[in-house]
This record gives structure tokens, C-alpha cells and sequence, in this order.
């Protein structure tokens, strides 16, 4: 069900008409500019349907099961975990664990890989660019077992510094993990040829994934990296569920991660036989419905195609740089559109991102403003606090007019 | 909620500095957002707050906030102080705020309070 690349260009209007919460005000009058997809997109009807659905019809748990709603269940929840094998290119279902989101799946891979793999001065691998996500989980393991934390530093323009990167190699780390996809700077680090790096270094390899996968057509055997994180949430589906994809063999030989149902073949007094991947890292029962949620989420981009997803996000960061240009007193930060997805975080005139993002959801524009989860990047460009857009399928040019307008009123106020 | 009131507190404050010596003196920070605000006060002899000031930085509400609190406290007693909640730092900046903004406006009141008492009041202490 792949589409063919390039084949297809994206409908905005069309796809407008498919998200219930886009034709909403946010007061009398303002109609809502939603530009905080990277923290969380917005959801079609056909995934708030099939979740629904499925609570209407077939609601049972899964596994273990004989009676026909739970054999319905765990068909289609099963079925969902094969959409998400395809849509990233996994050779199979196996390797896709169903876990809470992309923070669970980086705990995951910390803590069962991380704590059965490493010894005292060991060295891991991460950026300057991670989110909290993929540096809070090392840094507790670190201090558990006495790890070596080091970083890549990002260039001016934003870009992880490959050179620095090559030295730090150098360290021999056991594990090197960065983002797909800055959400701050919109930086898309080169995956492919980071990991071939690092596996001639001898590491593993983790990708988080969280801001790549909603947005470009990832095909995780292409890239070849060991590990890779996502959350359903920021691509069309529902919260409450995301993906560790981890290669076969290592999976296999990585202990569980929570114990309890689900996870095991055998279970006695004192001892427990721990199941198959991907169940030996799903204990108790999972989040069934945001499981076909998901799936319906998938079909959608899909049908949609990523590269048209991916070319419809250019034109709008393409723009949305251009306007914030032209902006006297604004600085944003990040490369060029062409390097980066649809993210844009900038200041403006000194004035507090918290101020900002008040006044434009005056004007209806809903961005965020803070660390974004990324207080050393933040440290590292000497600023307390940005306030961020971020862009998806059903974003517009007029919005981000509305942004620019948004912008000139705050200047207004404080001017 | 932008109030030309809060505007013009946060752009021309009145009690911005800081008081060398001083009774008590406070500062802690909110790091989601980045605001930080340490507060200096004198006291005279009859327990009365004499003179105060506020530094730091943060948004137009943190400032706003703490610089008409600083002003709002000259000649009330320290007991008086202890007295002050959620409710009355709404009524002086006199708008409605989420639960987001209500950390930047109640900084200034759980800094203060912690100068002056000398331990830390729990957000949900002032409310
Ligand atoms: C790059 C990146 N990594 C990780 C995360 C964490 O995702 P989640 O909160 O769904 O675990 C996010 C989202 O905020 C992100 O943008």
C-alpha cells in the first residue's frame, strides 16, 4: 500500500475536512491556528471512528482469548502492528514493541539493553540536540552503573557537527543514539551515514524517531540503525501508544523490561520462562484500542504518501522562514528549510516566550513556548526559552500569515 | 490580559533593585519558563516591611506581579504577609489566568513568603 513517490501532491482543503477540531473557535470569532504538531498532532475522524468502533463492537482483551470478541481484538490489534512493520520498513512484525510512547521505548532499550550490555566507563554516544528523552534515561543508568555520557555539539547553523562527531567515535561507545529530527531547531540529521559510522565504531545504534517518522517516509532497513523510537500521538493517532523498533536478534537476547502478564511462555512458584519477542517487552494488557487507533492513523498517511506529507511541510517551512525574515527584531533558529522539517523556533524583541504565545492565542494561533524538553540545547544557544510553530498536513499558508500578524500585534503591545 | 496596568508595571516597575543590607532576602526560579525573582526587604522596628525591591527576569506577568507586590507590601506587617493567597494577587493584576500562568504570577507571593518565613510554601499552599 505504499504510494509511489512523488506521484502525489497533498490536498490541504481536502484534508482540513478530515480533522473535527480544525473547524472549532477557540473563542467567538477566532478560528483555531494550530501550529503545535510536534508536540502533538491532531487526529481524523477515521482514527477517533476506529477507535470508537472498536469499543462499540469488539471491545475484549487480547490473547488468550476464545471467545470470538477476543479473537477480533487480538486480530486487529495484531493487524495494527503489521500496518506499522510496513510503514517503516521492519522485515517483520517482531521487531515492533508496542509501548507507551517514544520516552518508554528509549527507557526500554536504557534499561533492558543498556543495563544487561553495560559495565562502569563504558561510553554512550547522544547530542546536543536530544530531547529530554534521549539523555534523562542514560543519565539515570549512567549514574547507576558509573557510564561515560558524551555529546555532539551542533554547529552555528544548527547542524551536528560530523567532524566532532568522527573524533567522538574515537571513545569507542557502546551505544550512540541521537534524533531523526530535531524539535527545536527542525534539523534532519543524516541517519543513514551517522549510523554507518558508528556501526564501523563498533556501537549500536538508536534513533528517536519522534519527529521523523509523523513527517517523511522513514524505511528503517535503509538506514540501518538498531533501534528507533516513535510516538503514535504526533502522527495522527492516538496518545497512550508508541513503538520501540529494535532488530530481531538483539531483541532476542535483551532481558524484559517490566515483568508480569503477557511477557512470559511459563510461570512457577519462583521462576518465570520469558515469551517471544516483541511480547517479552509488553507486559499487562496494552493500549488495545489506541493500538487500531494507530493503524487507522498509518492508513491515513498512506493514502495521504509521506513524500507528498514531506513536500506539502517544505513548502510551508520554506515560507514560514521567508515571513520570519522579514520580521525586524526576530531571530529564529535553525538551518535552512531544506535541512530541516517543519519546525520553526525563534525570539522576538525581548519579549518573554510565555507573553508571545499568549498574545498570538488571542489571535487563535496555538504555538508553544519554553525548552521544549531541550534545557541543554537551549543553554547551548544562550536562551532561556523559545517560542516554537511546527507544521502538518493540514497547516496552510494563510496560518502562517495569521502567525506573522499574531507576531506584529505582540509588538504592538509591547512594543 | 494584557491590561495596560500589567504593561505598564512590567515596562516602568517601580520597585525594580535590590536592598544592601537588608532583613530578608529570597530568590528562586521557575525553570519551565526560565523566570527568575529574588526579592530584598527592610523592616523597622515596629515589624512593619519599610522598604522593598525586586530583580530578576521573566514575563510581563512574573514582572508585573512582583513589582506590585513589592509595592503592595510597604507598611503591612510580617504577619500580614503571611496572609496574602492566590486570591489576592489575581484581584492586583486583576485578570483570570490558566493554571500555566498562574506559576509566573504567584513566583513573586512563594518567593516573598519564603524570604520572610524561611521556608518554601508549596504552590498549593498559596492557593
Ligand atoms: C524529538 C523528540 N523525542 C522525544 C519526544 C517524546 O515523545 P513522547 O512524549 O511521546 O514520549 C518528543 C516529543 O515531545 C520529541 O519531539
Amino acid at each position: 500500500m505504499r504510494s509511489l513517490s512523488g506521484a502525489k501532491t497533498l490536498d490541504v482543503m481536502r484534508v482540513r475536512q478530515d480533522f473535527p477540531v480544525l473547524a472549532r473557535e477557540t473563542r467567538k470569532g477566532v478560528p483555531l491556528v494550530y501550529l503545535d504538531s510536534a508536540a502533538t498532532a491532531q487526529k481524523p475522524r477515521t482514527v477517533i471512528d476506529a477507535m470508537t468502533n472498536f469499543y462499540e463492537t469488539q471491545n475484549a482483551n487480547i490473547h488468550r482469548g476464545i471467545h470470538r470478541l477476543a479473537e477480533e481484538a487480538t486480530e486487529a490489534h495484531e493487524a495494527a502492528r503489521k500496518r506499522v512493520a510496513d510503514f517503516i520498513g521492519a522485515a517483520s512484525s517482531r521487531e515492533i514493541i508496542f509501548t507507551r510512547n517514544t520516552t518508554e521505548s528509549i527507557n526500554l532499550v536504557v534499561f533492558s539493553w543498556g543495563r544487561s550490555n553495560l559495565h562502569s566507563g563504558d561510553c554512550i554516544l547522544l547530542t546536543e540536540m536530544e530531547h529530554h528523552s534521549n539523555s534523562v534515561p542514560w543519565m539515570l543508568l549512567a549514574e547507576e552503573l558509573g557510564l561515560r555520557l558524551e555529546f555532539v555539539p551542533i554547529t552555528g547553523e544548527g547542524l551536528l557537527d560530523l567532524e566532532a562527531y568522527a573524533r567522538l567515535l574515537e571513545l569507542e561507545p557502546r551505544m550512540v543514539g541521537f534524533t531523526h529530527m530535531s524539535n527545536v531547531l527542525g534539523t534532519i540529521n543524516p541517519v543513514k551515514k551517522m549510523t554507518e559510522m558508528a556501526h564501523e565504531a563498533g556501537a549500536l545504534v538508536l534513533i528517536d524517531g519522534a519527529q521523523s517518522v509523523p513527517h517523511f517516509a522513514v524505511d528503517i532497513s535503509d538506514v540501518g540503525a538498531d533501534f528507533m523510537a516513535f510516538s503514535a500521538h504526533k502522527m495522527c493517532g492516538p496518545t497512550g501508544i508508541g513503538v520501540l523498533y529494535g532488530r530481531e536478534a538483539l531483541l532476542e537476547s535483551m532481558p524484559p523490561f517490566l515483568g508480569g502478564g503477557d511477557m512470559i511462555k511459563r510461570v512457577s512458584l519462583r521462576e518465570f520462562k520469558a515469551n517471544d519477542p516483541p511480547y517479552k517487552f509488553e507486559a499487562g494488557t496494552p493500549a488495545i484500542a489506541e493500538a487500531i487507533g494507530f493503524g487507522a492513523a498509518i492508513d491515513y498517511l498512506d493514502e495521504l504518501g509521506m513524500d507528498a506529507v514531506h513536500a506539502h511541510e517544505q513548502q510551508l517551512i520554506g515560507y514560514a522562514l521567508e515571513r520570519l525574515a522579514e520580521v525586524p527584531g526576530l531571530q529564529q533558529y535553525g538551518p535552512d528549510a531544506e535541512k530541516r522539517g517543519g519546525v520553526v523556533a525563534f525570539t522576538f524583541n525581548g519579549i518573554h516566550p510565555h507573553d508571545l504565545a499568549q498574545i498570538l492565542d488571542d489571535v487563535g494561533v496555538a504555538v508553544r513556548a519554553g525548552h521544549h524538553c531541550a534545557m541543554p540545547l537551549h543553554e547551548s544557544l544562550s536562551i532561556p526559552a523559545t517560542t516554537r510553530a511546527s507544521f502538518y498536513i493540514y497547516n496552510t499558508i494563510e496560518e502562517i500569515d495569521a502567525l506573522i500578524g499574531g507576531l506584529h500585534k505582540a509588538k504592538g503591545v509591547f512594543g | 490580559m494584557y491590561r495596560e496596568i500589567i504593561i505598564d508595571h512590567y515596562k516602568n516597575p517601580r520597585m525594580k533593585g535590590t536592598l544592601d543590607p537588608h532583613d530578608y532576602s529570597y530568590e528562586d526560579d521557575n525553570p519551565l519558563c526560565g523566570d527568575r525573582i529574588r526579592i530584598d526587604v527592610r523592616v523597622d522596628d515596629e515589624g512593619r516591611i519599610s522598604e522593598a525591591a525586586f530583580s530578576g527576569e521573566g514575563c510581563a506577568i512574573s514582572m508585573s506581579s512582583a513589582d506590585m507586590l513589592t509595592e503592595a507590601i510597604i507598611g503591612k506587617t510580617l504577619e500580614e504577609v503571611k496572609a496574602l493567597d492566590k486570591a489576592y494577587i489575581l484581584e492586583m493584576l486583576g485578570i483570570e489566568l490558566g493554571a500555566v500562568r498562574l506559576k509566573c504570577a504567584l513566583l513573586s507571593l512563594k518567593v516573598l513568603k519564603a524570604g520572610v518565613y524561611g521556608l518554601e510554601t508549596l504552590e498549593e499552599e498559596l492557593l
